[in-house]
C-alpha cells in the first residue's frame, strides 16, 4: 500500500466569464445580467490520487485545464465542487521569481521569495550560499534585479526554489529555463528530488521532458482526464491528438482549393517494418495545369518535437519533370529507414528552383518506426561492446 | 551528503504521520478563524519581510530616503497651522494648536494609510495571489504594518516636539494613547480587509476610499477642538453619533493622553472633553476587535475566487 500525499476528489471547476465589470453597466443592465453570463467549465469531475515519491506530468493542449488542475492542487484557485486534500511541505513553481521586487537587490528578494516559498529566515541563512552559487550570479547579488537579464532573473528565482525543502513540487513550464548548462543543472536537480523521494507534478508542453522525468501522465482535453497511466502510451495519445487537429486542418486547407500551375491530386504514403527498420514508399499524383518547364518535388521527414532527420528534393538529384500539362505520377521510395522509435511526418513540397512554392502539404502523412531494441536516439543502431581487461 | 534512499525513506515516514488537510479552508465562522489565525502565525516571518520590502521599496534610490514619510504630515502641519491657526483664528481658542494638529493628523494618518493601502493590497501583489499560495490576508497585513511603521516615525518625532515646546502631564490618561492607537489598528484593518477584497470584484471601491478618506478627515476633530462641536451641539444625538466613530474617539483619546494643555489650561483657553471617555474608548475597542473579525471572515470568504478574478 503506497502512501498517498495529495488526492483530488470529485472536483469540479467553474468559471464564470462576465461581459461587463463597472458598476454603470452593471446598474443599467441589472435585469438582463444573466444574458452576459457565460459558463466555462475549466475542469470536469477529477478524481485523482498521487502516491508519494511519484512523478507526475499533466499534458494536453492550451486550454485543457491542466494548469488550472494544478493551482486547485496548489490551493491558488478553490474549486467549485468536490475537495483537495493533501499533506506535507509544498512549495509551488507556477512562475519563476512571482514575489521579485525589482526595485530590490537579489539578495534582498531571495529572503522574501524564500519564505513564500516556506522556508523560515534561518534556514535562508543555511541555503544563502548554496542558493548563489547555483544561480551563478554571485557577483549581482547585490545588485537590483531590476538590473538583471531576463536570463539572471530566471536562474536566481529557481535556484531558490529547488532549495526550499519540499515534499510536494508543483512546477509549472518552467523547468525550460537558462542557458543549456544550466538547463542540465535544473534537470540534475530535478532527478536527484525524485532520488529523495519529493513527489513533483508538472505540467509540460514537451513531450520529451515528460517522457524523461515522469513515472505517470495525465492527458487533459476539455477539462476532463482523458488518460491516465504509463508515459510512453500518454505521449502517444496527445501526439494523435495533435497529428488529428492538424490533419483537420490540411484538409480544410485543401479544401481552400488553391489555382496554382502544379498542384497535388493523390497522396498515398505507405510503410512497412522490417527487422532493421522501416521502408517508407511516397505514391504521388501530381497535375500540371499550365505548362511551365521548372517545377519539381521536395520531401521532408520530421520526428514529432520538429526535428527534420531527413530532407531531399528533385533539383538536388537532377531530375527533369515532366513539363506537359496534364496529369502524372512520382514514386518515392525510402528503403531501410534506420530511425529510432516514435513516430515521423511526412511533409510534402511543389516548387521551383528559384524557390518559389506552387503548392504544400504539410504533414501529409506519418509513420511508426518501431521501438528500439538497443539504446534510444533518432537512430536506430545495432551497437556492439566489446569488453576486455586493459593491455 | 546524506543517503538519498535513506533521506527517501526517512520523509516517507515523516509524511506518514502526518493527517492528509483540506487545500480549501473551511468556511465555519470559528473553525475557519482558527485555521485562518494559524496560517498567517505560520507566515509572520514574511509578513516581517513584505512590510520591509513595501517600506525599502518605496524610498529605494532616493538621498532622504524614509525622512520623506515626515515630509506630507509636517506640510500639512504647517497648512493647517498658519490656514486654520493662525488665519482663521482658531489657535485664539486652542492652547498649543499645533501639537493638537500634529497628534490628529499622526492618528488620522494612520487610519487614512491603512485603509488607502491595505484597499489596493490584493491587487498590487496580483502576480503573488495568482501563482503562490499564501494566507491572502498576508497582504492586507503588509500594508498595515507598512503604515504602521510611518506612523511609528511621526509618533517618535511627536514625542520630541511634545517634550520641546509643550509638557506631559502625568497621569494614567497617557495609556489613551496606546489603547487609542490599537483601535484604530483594528478599526482600520477591519474595514481595510473588506475593502480589500470587494475592490478585487469592483474596482470602484479604490476611487471610493479616496473621496471618502477627504470628506472623513472633517468628521474628527483634527483641525479643530471638540470644544467647538461640544458648544454646537450640546451633547444632543447628534453629538453621540459624532462620537461613536471609532476614529474620533481614539484622536479624542490620544489627544487626552498627549495634548497636555487642553486639560490643564483654565479660563478662555478651558477646553470641554466627552463624558466618560475611558469606557468609550474600552468599548470602542472591544468592538473594533470584534469588527476584525468579521472582517477576516469576510475576506475568508471572498479570497476564494481572487486567483482568477485578478
Amino acid at each position: 500500500m503506497t502512501t498517498e500525499i495529495v488526492n483530488v476528489e470529485n472536483v469540479s471547476k467553474r468559471f464564470v466569464l462576465h461581459q461587463h465589470r463597472s458598476v454603470k453597466e452593471r446598474v443599467v443592465d441589472f435585469r438582463g445580467r444573466n444574458r452576459h453570463r457565460h459558463d466555462f467549465w475549466a475542469l470536469r469531475d477529477i478524481d485523482l490520487s498521487v502516491p508519494l515519491g511519484s512523478t507526475v506530468g499533466l499534458v494536453g493542449h492550451n486550454g485543457s485545464g491542466k494548469s488550472t488542475l494544478l493551482k486547485v492542487i496548489g490551493g491558488i484557485i478553490e474549486p467549485t465542487t468536490g475537495t483537495v486534500t493533501r499533506r506535507g511541505r509544498m512549495a509551488a513553481l507556477l512562475e519563476l521569481g512571482a514575489g521579485f521586487h525589482p526595485d530590490l537587490t537579489g539578495r534582498e528578494n531571495v529572503y522574501v521569495n524564500a519564505s513564500i516559498l516556506g522556508l523560515t529566515r534561518k534556514e535562508t541563512d543555511r541555503y544563502f550560499d548554496d542558493i548563489v552559487e547555483f544561480s551563478g550570479i554571485e557577483e549581482f547579488i547585490d545588485t537590483q534585479v531590476k538590473f538583471y537579464s531576463s536570463g539572471m532573473y530566471v536562474r536566481l528565482a529557481f535556484a531558490v526554489a529547488v532549495h526550499v525543502d519540499p515534499d510536494l513540487l508543483l512546477v509549472d513550464e518552467v523547468l525550460a529555463v537558462g542557458d543549456e548548462p544550466f538547463q542540465k543543472k535544473c534537470m540534475d536537480k530535478i532527478a536527484s528530488f525524485q532520488r529523495e523521494g519529493r513527489t513533483i507534478v508538472l505540467v509540460s508542453h514537451s513531450a520529451s521532458q515528460v517522457g524523461a522525468l515522469c513515472d505517470r501522465v495525465i492527458v487533459m482535453d476539455h477539462g476532463k482526464m482523458v488518460f491516465d497511466g504509463e508515459p510512453a502510451t500518454g505521449i502517444r495519445i496527445l501526439r494523435d491528438g495533435y497529428e488529428s487537429d492538424r490533419m483537420a486542418e490540411a484538409a480544410a486547407a485543401l479544401q481552400a482549393g488553391d489555382e496554382t500551375e502544379v498542384t497535388f491530386t493523390e497522396v498515398d504514403i505507405s510503410s512497412q517494418v522490417h527487422a532493421s527498420g522501416v521502408d517508407v514508399v511516397l505514391d504521388l499524383e501530381v497535375e500540371v495545369k499550365d505548362q511551365i518547364d521548372d517545377w519539381g518535388l521536395g520531401v521532408t521527414l520530421e520526428n514529432t518535437l520538429g526535428t527534420v532527420v531527413y530532407a531531399v528534393d528533385t533539383f538536388g538529384e537532377k531530375l527533369d519533370m515532366p513539363a506537359s500539362v496534364g496529369k502524372h505520377r512520382v514514386r518515392l521510395e525510402l528503403p531501410d529507414l534506420r530511425l529510432g522509435a516514435g513516430k515521423y511526418l511526412v511533409h510534402l513540397g511543389l516548387g521551383s528552383s528559384s524557390g518559389l512554392t506552387y503548392a504544400s502539404r504539410s504533414g501529409a502523412g506519418s509513420f511508426n518506426a518501431p521501438d528500439e531494441l538497443h539504446g534510444s536516439g533518432l537512430l536506430r543502431v545495432d551497437p556492439a561492446f566489446h569488453i576486455g581487461s586493459p593491455r | 551528503m546524506t543517503n538519498p534512499s535513506y533521506e527517501a525513506a526517512r520523509r516517507a515516514a515523516n509524511i506518514e504521520n502526518e493527517a492528509m488537510v483540506s487545500v480549501t479552508p473551511p468556511s465555519g465562522l470559528f473553525r475557519g478563524s482558527r485555521k485562518s489565525m494559524r496560517e498567517i502565525w505560520e507566515y509572520r516571518e514574511l509578513l516581517w519581510l513584505l512590510v520591509r520590502r513595501e517600506v525599502k521599496a518605496r524610498y529605494k534610490d532616493s538621498y532622504l530616503g524614509i525622512v520623506w514619510s515626515l515630509f506630507r504630515p509636517l506640510a500639512q502641519l504647517f497648512i493647517y497651522y498658519f490656514a486654520i491657526g493662525q488665519i482663521l483664528g482658531a489657535a485664539r481658542s486652542l492652547p498649543d494648536f499645533a501639537i493638537l494638529v500634529f497628534i490628529g493628523l499622526t492618528w488620522w494618518g494612520l487610519f487614512a494609510e491603512i485603509v488607502q493601502s491595505t484597499t489596493t493590497s490584493v491587487i498590487g501583489n496580483a502576480g503573488l495571489v495568482k501563482k503562490t499560495y499564501l494566507p491572502r490576508e498576508i497582504f492586507p497585513l503588509a500594508a498595515t504594518g507598512g503604515a504602521l511603521v510611518n506612523f511609528v516615525i511621526q509618533v517618535a518625532v511627536l514625542l520630541v516636539a511634545i517634550a520641546v515646546i509643550s509638557s506631559y502631564r502625568l497621569s494614567t490618561d497617557l495609556l489613551m494613547a496606546p489603547v487609542s492607537m490599537l483601535i484604530i489598528l483594528c478599526f482600520g484593518t477591519a474595514v481595510g480587509l473588506i475593502l480589500a477584497a470587494v475592490n478585487v470584484y469592483l474596482r470602484d471601491v479604490q476611487h471610493f476610499v479616496e473621496v471618502a478618506i477627504i470628506i472623513l478627515f472633517w468628521a474628527s476633530p483634527i483641525v479643530y477642538g471638540f470644544t467647538f462641536v461640544a458648544n454646537a451641539l450640546h451633547g444632543s444625538w447628534v453629538e453621540q453619533i459624532y462620537l461613536s466613530n471609532p476614529v474620533t474617539i481614539s484622536i479624542l483619546g490620544a489627544q487626552k493622553a498627549l495634548w497636555s494643555q487642553g486639560t490643564l489650561a483654565t479660563g478662555d483657553l478651558a477646553q470641554s472633553w466627552p463624558p466618560d471617555l475611558w469606557p468609550r474608548l474600552l468599548i470602542t475597542l472591544l468592538i473594533s476587535v470584534v469588527l476584525l473579525w468579521i472582517g477576516q471572515r469576510i475576506f475568508a470568504r471572498l479570497q476564494g475566487n481572487f486567483a482568477q478574478e485578478l
